[in-house]
């Protein structure tokens, strides 16, 4: 049957509710003289659907019931950080002196938001021994592209221009060798060795060949893709750093280190941040993310920007209380009113009674430029900041430490009925091999789409591309021990069902809104724009 | 512990099953000279205490809810329906992932796709991806499709001076390492200047419709320059002045890029914002990022996914020619809702209402002592005031008045001293507008 004589929509598109002469919005009058519209630019039609607002209300709470969410339950999807994003964030997001502050305020009347900004980018580098934190990337990809950038023009400044190549695991990211591409420099992949390590013969050949010459750096993931904590890490380091390279780290696996070990301090040169994994901002049904990059001394100068530096220092002596009314600024007489700046230890440090400092925008140096206009997703900034601050110095390290509990605890419940190939504690996730002994014809795939009709979310397939069948999964510290159990239920059931019927699993999910989707037709018919919306002639 | 659910007994009942001692021991394979290290940072805070900071940090701040704002600049206060929020703030959308598994992400696919149909309506392109990072991203991608769409084998990328210059700069940071030459920048940012820029070498032309000056240029001499030479017209449109204007789809361009932020999204200081990216779907397969198809499920119901995925950095990797892996997706459903809610005649309506008030604004300023306003060339909402005064002055006075003056842009364009970029939406009533207009001339 074909979709246009489907009687099973699960909701129609916003199009099909419209009717001539609806409206969703109650717009004023116009209080002003009109003036004469510049008729010969104006369009004749404008192609999108007329709908009430009731209508659209519904259709939109429709259609969100046809998601699977974190609100709703575990969502164990590996390399992503599928953590509970606070409500209280949520809140601070949305008043007014952050949501209604144009990014082009002076600096002057931004002095709230700059603050934030320049504590969160003290912060991030301190959570990782890094620096200089620069808070522009968008995302963790637009971070990995400044860190590259950072590095290319590092050696391009020091006369190394042939410093073009990159290593990079074959366990990476998909992201990392893009971003080398991106970047005009060369992907130099290396094999991983029987323990999801850096096959530590082919760097020393990398780095010490012929090539020694051309190594600009590596960008490597710790913990590894495969949730694993490389021993050989040091070793890593220093064998690129004496080939003249500089390392990268994808931080995308940072709920595993916080606290735990810092990446400046083991060697990195330059690492970026995902603020809606590790910190809990969002995912927001894929984006916004945000991709903050840390480096140490040697980048400084290339970092994107602007970033947030101290203008004009404050006054740490604070004057009398009498005398400095006059003088106060604006930022530091509204913090002063609230008690718990006032109760607050040394993160605000400098506030209070004394002068504020004054914060505003820097380019740095030899900055690589600016990543994207404006400053940063500065909403996922604050939340990232709630979040810390929630956590503080004594609690950030129990975020990692309950993360990884987590993840070790499903491992070893898992093993039991699926094959783990790294037999070792593992980090934030863990790798298993999605199939069933003696049920060859059931895959990765199929144990997620039947994880469906548990009310789970599947954990991420396929990847990392080095073991086969992958499931990565990562349940994330905000997970309680019975919903752990639950999954771990789920999944020995699961592999029941493969051994009895693998069809179950083959044609699974079957209490999904949807059963399994036909890709290749979406490929060959590619419909992307409903009739309704095209412009007049278009095929 | 805040968000982490844990009991002693829990814990001690987990390691158990672990066969740990204690949480630590589950970090042996870190080297022993870095394990937990101190972090400086303050310490914790309950959610009451949060709360209260979040909120007097966020009033030490200078904004619109408290000031009359008259500043656009490539940001733009508009009036949001109370709807957009409400859907956004359902955590089935924003604590959903990417819809990698479509079974159960049919209401962020579907959204999805309404977005880029709706967006295909508005910019007159017959394909829409799921969104970059922001307007400037946009137009850095757009770049390279223009590349990959001439082969590679033109070097020369032009760029109008009147395009929002950090956009411009934008560019330039994307494609540092490659070999290409950004012209265009420097000149009058005259449609006719820029046409004779166009050669057999060029891959694209791009502009702003309005210009960043608020202005709105004649594009179809252009579009037939472009396509004469085999060059792309890329066009950065702010989407509320299209709910007016003529598409760029109508006027020949062959990608249509922008801003999406003035539907449904807040000012907040700059980001999360929405780069939309709608092009003629004969180039669709050389685009970057997320795309949304319809299709069937094994039941024969329509439903939606993600498509041309080969393209992607996941599994292209190094043979992609972008490493983005999200898209705005919470910011793309604003706009939806946005979208939807006011429909055909809503949009139009905004978009009247945005070029009266501009229009009545920029008339009483003209008349001022000492005031003159560039109304050589149609606007929309934006506008460009030649002032007595340096424009940090003016902008002090009005901020003493309550109300955010215009962009500076002696800031970036020297020619431009003393010339402020005013922006006048629906959300500037009347009277608000007449006190600008008092104060000013309380400056002249």
């Amino acid at each position: 049957m074909r979709a246009s004589e489907s009687t099973q929509l699960l909701e129609p598109l916003i199009y099909d509710l419209s009717a001539p002469g609806r409206i969703g919005v109650n717009l004023p009058e116009c209080d002003v003289p009109e003036s004469p519209l510049p008729t010969e630019l104006l369009r004749a039609d404008l192609a999108l659907p007329e709908v009430g607002e009731v209508q659209v209300l519904r259709h939109f709470v429709k259609l969100s019931q046809l998601n699977y969410s974190i609100d709703q339950g575990l969502y164990p999807l590996g390399s992503c950080t599928m953590k509970y994003n606070p409500k209280v964030n949520e809140d601070a997001a949305r008043l007014p002196g952050f949501a209604q502050l144009h990014p082009l305020t002076d600096e002057d009347g931004a002095q709230g938001a700059l603050y934030l900004m320049h504590e969160l980018q003290r912060w991030l580098g301190e959570i990782s021994g890094f620096d200089a934190v620069s808070l522009s990337p968008a995302a963790g990809a637009q971070g990995e592209f400044a860190g590259i950038l950072m590095i290319r023009q590092y050696h391009i400044d020091r006369g190394e221009r042939q410093r073009d190549i990159i290593l990079v695991p074959n366990s990476a990211h998909g992201t990392n060798p893009a971003t080398v591409t991106m970047a005009g420099m060369t992907v130099r992949e290396l094999p991983s060795n029987d323990q999801g390590n850096v096959d530590m013969a082919a760097l020393h050949a990398a780095c010490e060949g012929e090539l020694r010459d051309r190594i600009a750096g590596m960008m490597i993931t710790v913990p590894s893709t495969l949730g694993l904590f490389e021993s050989t890490i040091l070793e890593v380091i220093a064998a690129v750093h004496d080939a003249g390279g500089l390392m990268y780290m994808d931080g995308a696996n940072m709920n595993a280190l916080m606290a735990v070990i810092k990446p400046g301090e083991l060697g990195f040169d330059v690492m970026h941040y995902n603020l809606h994994k590790t910190f809990s901002t969002p995912h927001g049904g894929g984006g916004p993310g945000s991709g903050a990059v840390g480096v140490n001394e040697k980048l400084r100068p290339y970092l994107p920007g602007p970033i947030v530096g101290i203008i004009e220092e404050g006054d740490p002596n604070p004057k009398p209380l009498t005398q400095q009314e006059e003088e106060v600024s604006p930022l530091s007489n509204e913090l002063a009113n609230s008690p718990s700046l006032l109760l607050a230890g040394e993160g605000a440090e400098g506030w209070g009674e004394a002068e504020a400092p004054l914060y505003g925008f820097v380019m740095p140096e030899k900055s690589i430029g600016r990543m994207k206009a404006f400053h940063g997703n500065f909403g996922m900034h604050l939340r990232a900041y709630a979040y810390i601050r929630v956590y503080g110095d004594s609690g950030i390290r129990d975020v990692t430490r309950y993360a990884v509990l987590n993840a070790n605890y499903l491992r070893a419940k898992l093993m039991r009925t699926y094959t783990a190939p790294y037999p070792r504690y593992c980090g934030h996730e863990f790798v298993l091999e999605g199939h069933v002994d003696n049920v060859d014809e059931v895959h990765a795939l199929d144990i997620s789409k039947r994880l469906m009709d548990y009310g789970f979310h599947p954990p991420t397939n396929y990847f990392p591309l080095i073991v086969p069948e992958a499931l990565l999964i990562e349940p994330t510290e905000t997970e309680v021990k019975e919903d752990l159990d639950a999954f771990v239920e789920a999944m020995e059931a699961i592999a029941a069902e493969a051994r009895a019927d693998p069809q179950i699993l083959l044609k699974a999910p079957h209490t999904a809104p949807v059963r399994r989707l036909d890709e290749v037709r979406a490929v060959k018919e590619l419909v992307l724009c409903c009739a309704p919306a095209l412009p007049v002639g278009a095929s | 512990m805040s968000y982490i659910p844990h009991t002693p007994a829990e814990t001690e009942n987990m390691l158990a099953e672990i066969g740990a001692r204690t949480i630590d021991e589950l970090f042996d394979a870190v080297p022993v000279s870095h394990r937990f290290p101190a972090l400086n940072l303050p310490p914790p805070m309950s959610e009451m205490e949060v709360a209260a900071e979040m909120l007097a940090i966020s009033e030490a701040n200078d904004h619109g809810q408290d000031y009359a704002v008259f500043r656009g600049a490539g940001a733009y206060q508009h009036f949001i329906p109370s709807v957009v929020n409400h859907i956004l703030l359902r955590g089935e959308f924003y604590t959903a992932y990417t819809p990698y598994q479509p079974e159960v992400s049919q209401g962020t696919l579907q959204a999805t796709y309404e977005y880029q149909s709706m967006m295909c309506a508005l910019t007159g392109m017959d394909a829409a991806n799921a969104s970059h990072y922001d307007g400037a991203t946009s137009l850095a991608e757009a770049v390279t499709v223009a590349l990959e769409v001439t082969r590679n084998k033109r070097k020369k990328v032009i760029l109008s001076h009147a395009i929002h210059p950090q956009y411009r700069e934008v560019v330039r940071t994307y494609h540092q390492g490659r070999d290409i030459r950004i012209i265009g920048d420097r000149g009058r940012g005259e449609i006719v200047d820029l046409m004779e820029m166009i050669d057999e070498n060029t891959a694209m032309i791009a502009v702003q419709y309005p210009n960043f000056f608020g202005q709105i240029d004649e594009l179809s001499d252009l579009a037939q320059a472009a396509r004469k030479s085999g060059a792309l017209l890329v066009v950065v449109a702010n989407p509320m002045a299209l709910s007016l204007l003529k598409s760029p789809g109508e006027l020949g361009a062959d990608i249509v890029v922008g801003e999406g932020q003035p539907m449904g999204i807040p000012l907040g200081f700059g980001g999360p914002y929405l780069g939309y990216f709608a092009i003629r779907q004969r180039h669709v397969r050389k685009i970057a990022g997320r795309i949304i198809g319809e299709t069937e499920d094994a039941d024969g119901r329509r439903a939606f996914v993600m498509t041309l995925r080969p393209r992607e950095q996941d599994i292209k990797r190094e043979r992609a020619t972008s490493n983005i892996c999200t898209n705005q997706g919470l910011m793309a459903l604003s706009a939806s809702v946005y979208m939807a809610l006011m429909g055909k005649n809503g949009m139009r309506r905004v978009g009247e209402l945005n070029y009266h008030k501009a229009h009545y604004a920029a008339q009483q300023i003209h008349r001022l002592d000492g005031y003159s306003v560039d109304m050589s060339k149609p606007f929309f909402n934006e506008f460009v005031v030649a002032c007595p005064r340096p424009v940090s002055r003016i902008n002090e006075a009005l901020l003493e008045e309550g109300m955010i003056g215009g962009y500076d842009l002696g800031q970036r364009y020297f020619h431009l001293q003393d010339h402020m970029l005013l922006c006048v939406t629906e959300v500037n009533a009347k009277d608000e507008i007449d006190r600008l207009v008092e104060v000013l001339g309380g400056l002249s």
